[in-house]
C-alpha cells in the first residue's frame, strides 16, 4: 500500500503549560475524506494549524506527500498542496468573490503574468476561476463583496478560494457551520465528488449526522489526546467516545 | 503656458510619483513617512550621472531607480518584520538618516546641495508620470496586486492559502522605492538645484498627504491629491498669511467627512459613466 | 569640559524625556503618533515666553504653556480625533497633521517667522560648581522635569485614572471589554500629553533663551526617536532614553560633526526598532503593531 498522504507522528504544541496536542499521531490516505471530531477545546483548529504551519509543534513530525513540512513556512505548506479553510471566516475585507478566486492561484503563473492585467495575460487563472466558481454555485455573487454575503455563501467562497490553488490536500475547518440542513447537503454532495475527482479531504465538524454520512475515517481527539480512531460506524458504537464526547451532546 | 504655470505642473508630477510611491505601500496596508528619503536617492544619484558622470538623463533616471529599488528591497528585508505605526517610525528615521547623510556626503555638496543639472521641460516630467501611471493602472488589475491587498487585508490569512506575504511586501517596498527615486530625478533636473533640505519629513508627509486626500484606493487618487495639494495653496492666494491654515482647515474636513480620500472606484465610475451617456 | 558637556546634555535630554513622554502616552493608548504634539510644544514655548516677559515668574510661565497646550490638544482630540477613532491609524495622524500645520501659521503670523531672543535680564547668573558652570536657569530645566515626571509617575501609578489609563495601554480590546470608558480616557490622555508637551515647549524656550516656530519639527522628531529607543510599551524607559540622546547629541556636536549627530540618533532608533522593539529597558513581548 502506498504511504499516507498526510502523516503526523507524536506531535507535541503546548501554550504555556497547558498541552493542546499531546503525543498524536494519525494519517490521512490519498482519496479519503477524513474528519477529526471532539469537544470544544479538544485541540482540532490546533491540529489544523500545526499541519499549515500557522503554529509551529513542539516536537513530533508532520510529514506531506513524503516531505518533512514540520518546519516550513505557511505559504510553502499550502503551495505544496495542502490549503485551508478556517473556523472563523478570514475572507479578505476589500475583495469580491471573482477576486477571491483569482488571488489565491499562487503556484500557477511566471511573475510577468501575475504583474500584468489578469485578463490580456493569464487565461488559465482566469479558466481556473470560472470552474471553481461555476463548481460551488457562486456566479450570482461573482462581483459582490464577499465578506457582505450570508454566512453559508462566505464559508462556501473560502472553499472555493481554497480550492483554485489545485490543493491536493483541502482541509476544512467546521465547513457546514451555521448552515441549514439543505446548505449543509449541498455542501456534502460537493464534497463527495472532490473526493470522487480525486481531492483527499481532512475536515473538522460538530455537525455528527453530517460526519457519519460523509467521512471514509475518523478520529477522535479529548483533550489534544487522540482517543479513537476508526470508521464512522466503529466510531459511533465506541463507549469511550460515547462517554467523552456524544454523550455529552445528547 | 508661462513660466509659472510650466512650474506648478512639473510640481505637481512630481508630487503624484512621490504620492504613487506611497500608494504602493500602502496598498499592502503598511505607511512609510520616509520616502523622501529614496527620492533624495533617486535625486543625488541621477543628478550626479547627468553632470559628473555625462549620462544621459532618461537612462541616469531609469539607473536611480534601480539602485533604489535594490537599496528599497534591501533595507525592506529587516525593515518589514515591523508593521503599523512602528514601520511607520522605522520609515520616518529611515528618512531622516538619508537626510543627515546627504548633509554630510562632501561628494554631493553636502549642505551646500548640487547644482549643474540640466533643465528638463515640463513635458518630459509629464512624460514620466503618465508612464509610470499608465504602469500602476496596469497592475492594479493584476493578480500580484490582489495578492498586496490580501496582504493589506489579512496577512496571516494569505500566508495560509500560499501567498508569500514576504515577498510581496519587499517587492512593493522596492517598486516604491523605484518610483520616488524617478520622482527625485525630476525634481533635481527641474529645480537644477538640490539641497538635503528638499527632503526631509516634511516632503515624506505631502507625498501620505497627496494619497490621502487623492483617494488611497486607486492610483489616480495620487494624481488628484498632488494636484489638489500643489494648485490648491494657489487659489487661496486672496487668505494671503493664513493659507496654511485654511489648507490645515479643509484638510481636516476632508478627512472628517470623505475618509475615503476624494476619488475612489465608485466616484470614478460614475464619471465614466456620464460620460458614455454623453 | 566633558563635564560641563554632560551638564548641557542632561539639560537638552530633559526636555526630550518631557515631550517623549508627551508623544508617549497617546501612543501607548490609542496607538497613534499625534503629529501636533510638536507644534503644541512650539506653542508652549511663546506662551511660556510672553509670561515670562511680562516680567511674571517662571513658575506660572510653565503652567501657562501647560494650560494653553492642554487645552489646544483637548480641541483637537474632540475634533481631529473622536470622529475618526474607528478609521485606519493614517487617518487621524493627518488630522492632528492638519492641526500641526494651522498651529504653526498661527504662531508665525503673531510672532512672525524670526526666532525671538529672550532679553538678558531674564537669563539669570551661573553658579559654579568646581569646573563647570551650571546656568540657573539650567537647574530650573531639570527641576521642572523632575517635578512633573514625578507628578505624572503619581498619576499614572496612583489615581484611578491613571489604572484606567495603564489598563487601556495595556490591552485596548479587554480595557474596553472591562468597561473601561474610551472617551473619558482619550480625552485625559491627549491633554496630559498635551501638558507636558507645552510644559517642555516652556523648558527649550528657557534652555536655548530663544523661540522659532520652526522649533516643534526639529525638537519633535527627535523626540519621537526618544521614544522608541525608550520603548513604546514602556512610558518610564524616556526617563533614560532622554538624557542618553542629549548627552549623546552634545558630545557628538562638541567633538566632531554636528550634522553626523542626527544620523547616529535616527539610526540607533531604527536598531532599537528592529532588535529591541521592547525598548533598552524593556523586557519581554514586544507590541506587535496595528496595521494602519
Amino acid at each position: 500500500m502506498s504511504a499516507p498522504l498526510l502523516q503526523l507522528s507524536d506531535v507535541t504544541k503546548s501554550f504555556g503549560g497547558i498541552k493542546a496536542l499531546s503525543g498524536l499521531s494519525c494519517e490521512v490516505r490519498q482519496g479519503q475524506i477524513v474528519g477529526v471530531i471532539g469537544p470544544n477545546g479538544a485541540g482540532k483548529t490546533t491540529l489544523f494549524n500545526v499541519i499549515t504551519g500557522a503554529y509551529r509543534a513542539n516536537s513530533g513530525d508532520v510529514n506531506f506527500d513524503r516531505q518533512p513540512i514540520t518546519h516550513w513556512r505557511p505559504y510553502r505548506i499550502a503551495r505544496a498542496g495542502a490549503v485551508r479553510t478556517f473556523q472563523n471566516i478570514r475572507l479578505f475585507s476589500s475583495m469580491t468573490v471573482w477576486e477571491h478566486l483569482l488571488v489565491a492561484q499562487p503556484g500557477r503563473g511566471a511573475l510577468w503574468r501575475r504583474a500584468l492585467p489578469t485578463r490580456w495575460a493569464d487565461g488559465a487563472a482566469i479558466a481556473r476561476a470560472e470552474e471553481v466558481l461555476e463548481f460551488f454555485g457562486l456566479k450570482d455573487v461573482r462581483n459582490q463583496i464577499a465578506r457582505s454575503l450570508s454566512y453559508g455563501t462566505q464559508r462556501k467562497v473560502e472553499m472555493a478560494r481554497a480550492l483554485t490553488a489545485n490543493p491536493r490536500l483541502l482541509l476544512l475547518d467546521e465547513p457546514v457551520a451555521g448552515m441549514n440542513h439543505d446548505e449543509a447537503e449541498d455542501i456534502r454532495r460537493l464534497m463527495l465528488r472532490l473526493r470522487d475527482g480525486g481531492l483527499t479531504i481532512l475536515l473538522i465538524e460538530h455537525d455528527m449526522g453530517f460526519v457519519m454520512n460523509l467521512c471514509d475515517y475518523l478520529y477522535v481527539l479529548d483533550f489534544g489526546v487522540l482517543i479513537a480512531k476508526g470508521l464512522p460506524a466503529e466510531i459511533q458504537s465506541d463507549p469511550i467516545v460515547m462517554d467523552a464526547y456524544l454523550g455529552k451532546e445528547a | 503656458m508661462s513660466t509659472y504655470t510650466a512650474s506648478l505642473l512639473a510640481d505637481v508630477g512630481i508630487l503624484t510619483l512621490g504620492a504613487l510611491s506611497v500608494y504602493v505601500i500602502l496598498a499592502t496596508g503598511q505607511l512609510s513617512l520616509g520616502n523622501a528619503g529614496f527620492m533624495a536617492i533617486g535625486a543625488y544619484l541621477a543628478s550626479y550621472l547627468t553632470v559628473v558622470a555625462g549620462v544621459p538623463l532618461t537612462s541616469a533616471l531609469v539607473i536611480a531607480a534601480l539602485c533604489s529599488g535594490i537599496i528599497g528591497v534591501m533595507i525592506g528585508f529587516p525593515a518589514l518584520r515591523l508593521k503599523g505605526i512602528f514601520l511607520a517610525m522605522a520609515t520616518l528615521g529611515f528618512g531622516e538618516m538619508i537626510r543627515s547623510l546627504f548633509l554630510n556626503l562632501e561628494i554631493t555638496g553636502g549642505a551646500g546641495g548640487f547644482h549643474g543639472m540640466a533643465h528638463v521641460s515640463v513635458t518630459y516630467v509629464w512624460i514620466w508620470v503618465g508612464l509610470i501611471l499608465v504602469l500602476v493602472w496596469l497592475m492594479e488589475s493584476s493578480r500580484a496586486w490582489l495578492e498586496m491587498r490580501a496582504v493589506a487585508d489579512d496577512e496571516t490569512a494569505a500566508n495560509l492559502i500560499g501567498l508569500n506575504t514576504t515577498m510581496t511586501k519587499i517587492g512593493a517596498f522596492g517598486m516604491s522605492a523605484a518610483v520616488a527615486a524617478v520622482s527625485g530625478g525630476l525634481f533635481a533636473h527641474h529645480h537644477v538645484y538640490i539641497e538635503p533640505g528638499n527632503f526631509g519629513f516634511e516632503r515624506s508627509i505631502d507625498f501620505v498627504l497627496a494619497v490621502i486626500l487623492g483617494g488611497s484606493t486607486i492610483g489616480a487618487g495620487s494624481l488628484v491629491g498632488a494636484a489638489l495639494l500643489v494648485l490648491l495653496p494657489e487659489q487661496l492666494r486672496a487668505l494671503d498669511d493664513w493659507r496654511p491654515a485654511a489648507f490645515g482647515a479643509l484638510l481636516i474636513i476632508v478627512l472628517l467627512i470623505r475618509r475615503q480620500g476624494i476619488l475612489d472606484r465608485s466616484l470614478l465610475r460614475r464619471f465614466t459613466f456620464r460620460k458614455q451617456a454623453a | 569640559m566633558l563635564l560641563q558637556q554632560l551638564v548641557n546634555g542632561v539639560t537638552l535630554g530633559a526636555v526630550y524625556t518631557l515631550l517623549a513622554l508627551s508623544f508617549s502616552i497617546v501612543m501607548g493608548i490609542l496607538g497613534i503618533l499625534n503629529l501636533a504634539i510638536a507644534e503644541l510644544f512650539m506653542i508652549g514655548g511663546y506662551l511660556g515666553f510672553a509670561v515670562i516677559t511680562a516680567h511674571l515668574s517662571l513658575p506660572v510661565a510653565v503652567a501657562a504653556g501647560m494650560a494653553g497646550a492642554a487645552a489646544i490638544s483637548a480641541v483637537i482630540e474632540k475634533i481631529g480625533y473622536e470622529p475618526l477613532r474607528d478609521a485606519p491609524l493614517v487617518t487621524p495622524m493627518l488630522s492632528t497633521l492638519g492641526f500641526s500645520i494651522i498651529l504653526q501659521n498661527i504662531a508665525t503670523n503673531m510672532w512672525g517667522s524670526d526666532p525671538l531672543q529672550l532679553p538678558d535680564e531674564f537669563l539669570g547668573g551661573r553658579i559654579a560648581l568646581g569646573p563647570v558652570s551650571i546656568g540657573e536657569l539650567q537647574l530650573i530645566v531639570i527641576g521642572v522635569t523632575i517635578v512633573l515626571v514625578a507628578v505624572m509617575a503619581y498619576i499614572v501609578q496612583r489615581t484611578s485614572m491613571g489604572r484606567a489609563l495603564r489598563a487601556v495601554a495595556e490591552n485596548r480590546d479587554v480595557a474596553r471589554l472591562l468597561g473601561v470608558s474610551g472617551s473619558r480616557i482619550t480625552l485625559t490622555a491627549f491633554m496630559m500629553s498635551g501638558a507636558l508637551a507645552g510644559a517642555a515647549g516652556v523648558l527649550i524656550a528657557i534652555h536655548y533663551a530663544a523661540i522659532t516656530p520652526y522649533v516643534g519639527v526639529e525638537i519633535g522628531l527627535k523626540a519621537i526617536a526618544v521614544m522608541v529607543i525608550g520603548g513604546t510599551s514602556r512610558i518610564w524607559g524616556a526617563l533614560l532614553a532622554g538624557p542618553l540622546i542629549g548627552i549623546a547629541e552634545v558630545l557628538t556636536v562638541a567633538y566632531g560633526g554636528s550634522q553626523i549627530r542626527d544620523f547616529v540618533v535616527y539610526g540607533f532608533m531604527i536598531a532599537i526598532l528592529l532588535f529591541r522593539p521592547q525598548g533598552l529597558l524593556g523586557g519581554s513581548g514586544a507590541d506587535q503593531g496595528q496595521r494602519v
